[in-house]
């Protein structure tokens, strides 16, 4: 028997307008689970329980949209008053003076925060071991990692902590932990969702994205965070449509190219091929035309990013200098001994290989060669998609080549650990949109099916995956819940 | 002794005056109380991010404009990475290989010849804040610590950099007297040297006269007003020739001018090379001026100084000291609208009471420049009362200050001090009877052809009547009188 | 080949005091990262234009409008060390 905490907002929402449950006891059932799980998962760094109680019991949730439901926020997204520490000690004591927007948008319609959850530092990783508090666990597994960098708030909608969450994809930081906790990640087009207050990891590449338990939430929450803000130069200006609109509208028709490179490609799991190649036929099955398509360039994708993405990290976290905010060191003789032992004590190994990585890449005598040839390749990478949207609506891959993999199994090796993000990297430097999907288990764990589609045609990437998601009524639950006492 | 030519290159940097900061909405003002104008997005806090300020973007193409540049069809920002606590991102956003304006010309005159200069390139970026070295000397190498204020942070700063094509102190000061006036006409700046609205590096070298390459440059930096550019460079120049003269070679560096002593410094030489690692700013849009918008921004230019000041010239037939004076002064506009206002009177006598007696007044009131525009009519009237002769010149001096200081008309004042010259001939001559009656030695020795005496007499006439006769009426009565 | 970098010179540029150890470590480990992402300089893209943006706009303003911001107490709160309503940092010895 499910918890209030383990059903979809829509679902809630419904209970809520009829009277028949109040927000309160929605955000008292996750307020219960975190206390029930957390110990085990490590999902969240910040709490903030007396102000979910006050949100919710002022919340009005009006049918449809995000009122009254309980909401985790990834700790890279600002919030006024609220520590925001980018699983840093750098920010360890860093409250903000202001909100992002995606939650000053959120908690104008009345959504209920329980807190910030853990993440990669700075969004850099695949596992949330990068965290400089603690790591987060798979719920599927304990032993496992949930992906990342957003695995605190996957781990959170997963094991129904959370009802929902956003959290942020700059490589596939969403879809990735989605997908390895049997979620569905929803990375929106480049621009579509205001960056004003996710602190940034890599500029051209950061999304915010949602975490939640079925597409048709992902429609609500995304239409809640959609649309322009002045506030970022990036935020495009087109109007917003509405995204739960025509999710019932079927594949029948759909052209749906497969990826088949990267299904075949060594180093995707058995069992990662076989679900998403069922998958597949599954969409054949619902009508859609089916065939294989090449993206000659997304090879060389991974690479491309691993110059641009450093690149714009070593300035965009030049910031954190122990002057105006953040952690200091001690007693330092002058500034740049001070600047050196702050940056040095506060970042974490993989912030500071990808600080060194990107000033290489920067400095005098390389930026043609590195940065430079990164955004030629960046541009072939959207241009093969370009061409791919000639004769498809949809492409289809895995999201990532394997399923949740132990803690500890990738740490000692940053490349084999980048390797996680090989078919997620390419949408997020084309900024179109993408979503992953649960598609079933291999061996016990969740399988992640990844749709991509065309920039700001997000209603087809959800419509799609709603009728997939319907059709095969994905039902299992993580084995950490099925132990709860009822 | 080898023949050097000194070859320098101006780098400007000026604040623009909009009312908000670059790239966040904080109010762009000088002089507010330590982190007073700050907000989340020029603090640089974690998440924030710029949002380029249009009229900051026209403010830069009207300067290119107005110095002649190409106005890009795409520019962009770029980041410009170096760590220093003044800049709370760590980067400057500034402009690098896409600049907004280049290749335009600076025409100035010194010692009457006509010279051109170069400008290579006009770029937008933003501002740094302030730091103040604390301890017990105030001096940087001696400060125990430092302490930063952002309200300047962000400010819209216009880097104006001229091409190697000064070739004294002297055209240094000709191009940044001249940049300055077209700054200041523009509206775009305050053009302060003095609060630092407007600072100027010099790129000094020398090369042996007649050849092309350029020598080895040193970046001088610190000069605080015009007049401190041109000294150190000429220090400067000295130096180097010296230096060269001696065997030496020339290191590439950046020195400090010190005002006090006169001198260019060395400063303590990097460990580290700079590297600024530029790179395309992702966080902002390129910009891409249309032809419309760049168009209307050029209609809306305001007459450039050069070209008022050979206007004056020529259509009010002004000296070119005159005509420079006026139209580079505040009072252009005073100028203009008082030959609107005084039709008959004399451009020349317009000028001279204004650069002579308005601007004296000024000085010395404070009035306003919208006082005077205000009282227009006072001024012009007191122009043709000294004109029409009614009163002298010195009287219309005094008149027209006391008519301004008091808002009161002219013709009262003349009235109440009795300042109205007396030109009427039968009241002139009944006093200059009586004056004659009463020096009869003196009129005789002006019969006797001893002529100079005249101006005795003339005195003698201005003192019966209090100063109020017309002096060169008095004296053709004087002689009418004396001949007959 | 992995590539051979100056990691005291990218260590400095960055202002990152690093430990013996992670010298050590990044110079490995960043050499294999580099050597995987040299494979860009495998794709001929000579006549290609490079992309800043997935997205491109062009002419994004603000109007020159002031807003509200800080306090200045809310400002110097996240201060690491404060004096006369300034940020207090150690001592400058470089001229920028
Ligand atoms: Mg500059
Ligand atoms: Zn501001």
């Amino acid at each position: 028997m499910a918890d209030l905490c383990d059903l979809p907002a829509h679902a809630l929402t419904e209970r809520i307008a009829s009277g028949e449950i109040t927000a309160s006891e929605v955000a008292e059932s996750c307020l219960a689970r975190i206390e029930a799980v957390d110990e085990r998962l490590g999902a969240f760094l910040t709490v903030t329980a007396d102000l979910a109680r006050e949100q919710a019991a002022s919340a009005g949730a009006s049918a449809g949209g995000v009122g009254g439901i309980p909401l985790a926020l990834k700790d890279v997204l600002a919030t006024k008053g609220i520590r925001t520490t980018c699983g840093s000690r750098i920010l360890e004591p860093y409250v903000p003076p202001y909100d992002c927007t995606a939650w000053e948008r959120l908690q104008a319609a009345g959504s209920v925060l329980l807190g910030k959850t853990n993440c990669d530092e700075f969004a850099m990783g695949s596992s949330t071991e990068n965290s400089a508090f603690h790591p987060t666990r798979n719920p599927w597994d304990l032993d496992r990692v949930p992906g990342g960098s957003s695995g605190g708030s996957a781990a959170a909608v997963a094991s129904g902590e959370a009802v929902w969450a956003l959290g942020t994809d700059t490589g596939g930081s969403v879809r990735q932990p989605a997908s390895l906790c049997g979620i569905v990640g929803l990375k929106p087009t480049y621009g579509l969702v205001s960056r004003y207050g996710l602190i940034a990891f890599a500029s051209s590449l950061d999304h915010v994205s949602t975490f939640t338990r079925d597409v048709r939430d992902a429609a609500t929450l995304l239409s809640g965070i959609a649309g322009h803000d002045p506030r970022d130069s990036t935020s495009l200006p087109e109007p917003v449509p509405d995204y739960s609109a025509g999710l019932d509208d079927g594949v029948r028709g759909l052209r749906v190219g497969v990826v088949e490179s990267w299904l075949s490609g060594e180093g995707v799991e058995p069992g990662v091929a076989a679900s998403v190649r069922e998958g597949a036929e599954r969409f054949a099955r619902l009508g859609a035309e089916v065939d294989t398509v090449e993206l000659p360039n997304a090879e060389y994708a991974l690479s491309a990013y691993y110059l641009i993405a450093p690149a714009e990290c070593s300035s965009n976290l030049a910031r954190y200098d122990g002057v105006r905010y953040g952690h200091r060191a001690p007693d330092a003789a002058d500034v740049v001994e001070m600047n050196m032992r702050t940056r040095g004590e506060g970042f974490g190994d993989e912030v500071k290989r990808r600080i060194m990585l990107g000033t290489y890449a920067l400095s005098a005598g390389y930026y043609d060669a590195y940065y430079g040839q990164a955004q030629k390749v960046r541009t072939l990478v959207i241009r093969d998609f370009a061409a791919a949207y000639e004769r498809f609506d949809l492409l289809l891959s895995p999201t990532s080549p394997t399923v949740a993999f132990k803690l500890g199994e990738k740490t000692e090796n940053p490349l084999a650990m980048y390797l996680a993000d090989v078919f997620t990297i390419p949408a997020d430097l084309a900024g179109i949109p993408a979503i992953s999907i649960p598609s079933g288990l291999s061996d016990g764990l969740p399988v992640g099916l990844q749709l991509m589609g065309r920039a700001l045609d997000e209603a087809t990437v959800l419509r799609a995956a709603w009728a997939f998601e319907q059709d095969l009524g994905f039902s299992d639950r993580p084995p950490l819940l099925q132990e709860l006492p009822a | 002794m080898t023949d050097w030519e000194t070859v320098v290159g101006l780098e400007c940097h000026v604040e623009l005056s909009t009312a908000t900061k670059m790239f966040c909405g904080c109010a762009n003002v000088f002089g507010a109380p330590p982190n007073t104008n700050v907000c989340p997005v020029c603090l640089g806090h974690p998440g924030t991010l710029p949002v380029a300020n249009r009229r900051a973007v026209e403010h830069t193409i009207t300067i290119g404009l107005a110095l002649g540049c190409s106005i890009a069809e795409r520019s962009l920002f770029h980041r410009k990475n170096y760590f220093y606590p003044d800049m709370p991102k760590n980067f400057q956003i500034s402009q690098y290989d896409l600049p907004l304006c280049t290749a335009g010309t600076l025409e100035v005159q010194v010692e009457g010849e006509a010279r051109s200069i170069g400008v290579h390139r006009v770029h937008l970026e933003e501002d740094t804040g302030k730091t103040t070295h604390a301890g017990s000397t105030g001096r940087i190498a001696e400060a125990e610590y430092a302490l930063e204020d952002y309200n300047r942070a962000g400010v819209p700063l216009v880097e104006i950099v001229s091409e190697p094509d000064v070739r004294a102190p002297e055209e240094a000061r000709a191009y940044l007297t001249e940049l300055r006036q077209i700054l200041e006409t523009l509206g775009v700046s305050d053009v302060r040297m003095e609060e630092g609205s407007l600072r100027c590096d010099a790129n000094v070298s020398l090369r042996e006269r007649g050849t092309d390459e350029l020598g080895t440059k040193v970046e001088i930096k610190n000069m605080n007003s015009i007049r401190s550019v041109e000294r150190a460079i000429r220090y400067e120049a000295e130096r180097q020739a010296k230096a060269l003269e001696a065997g030496e070679t020339i290191v590439q560096e950046t020195r400090h001018w010190d005002e006090n002593e006169g001198v260019t410094k060395s400063l303590r030489s990097k460990e580290y090379a700079f590297d600024y690692r530029y790179f395309p700013e992702p966080d902002l849009q390129p910009l891409e001026p249309s032809t419309e918008w760049v168009e209307d921004l050029r209609k809306a230019l305001p007459e450039l100084p050069a070209v008022r000041r050979a206007r004056f010239a020529k259509t009010y037939d002004l000296p070119a000291d005159v005509a420079a004076q006026l139209a580079d002064g505040e009072l252009a506009s005073l100028f203009e609208a008082a030959i609107v206002r005084a039709d008959g009177l004399a451009p020349r006598m317009i000028a001279n009471w204004l650069t002579q007696n308005v601007a004296g007044i000024r000085n010395e009131t404070g009035l306003s420049l919208e006082d005077l525009h205000a009282q227009l009519d006072t001024i012009v009237e007191v122009i043709k009362l000294v004109d029409a002769e009614s009163i002298s010149s010195l009287a219309g001096k005094e008149v027209l200050e006391e008519a301004l200081k008091a808002k009161r008309q002219p013709l009262e004042i003349v009235e109440e001090r009795g300042l109205k010259q007396v030109s009427d001939s039968a009241e002139l001559l009944r006093v200059i009877d009586a004056v004659l009656s009463e020096n009869p030695a003196q009129a005789e020795q002006f019969r006797g052809g001893k002529e100079g005496v005249i101006g005795f007499l003339v005195g003698r006439v201005m003192k019966a009547t209090g100063g109020s006769a017309n002096p060169k009426e008095a004296q053709r009565l004087l002689r009418e009188r004396l001949r007959a | 080949m992995p590539v051979e970098i100056d990691v005291d010179h990218v260590a400095r540029l960055a202002r990152l005091a690093l430990t013996d150890d992670e010298r050590e470590r990044f110079r490995a480990q960043l050499g294999l990262i580099l050597e995987h992402a040299e494979r860009v300089t495998e794709v001929a893209a000579e006549d290609v234009p490079p992309t800043a943006h997935p997205l491109p706009r062009a002419n994004v303003f603000r109007e020159d409008v002031p807003e509200p911001g800080l306090s200045h107490e809310l400002a110097l709160s996240t201060a690491p060390q404060a004096e006369d309503g300034r940020f207090r940092v150690p001592r400058i010895t470089e001229v920028e």
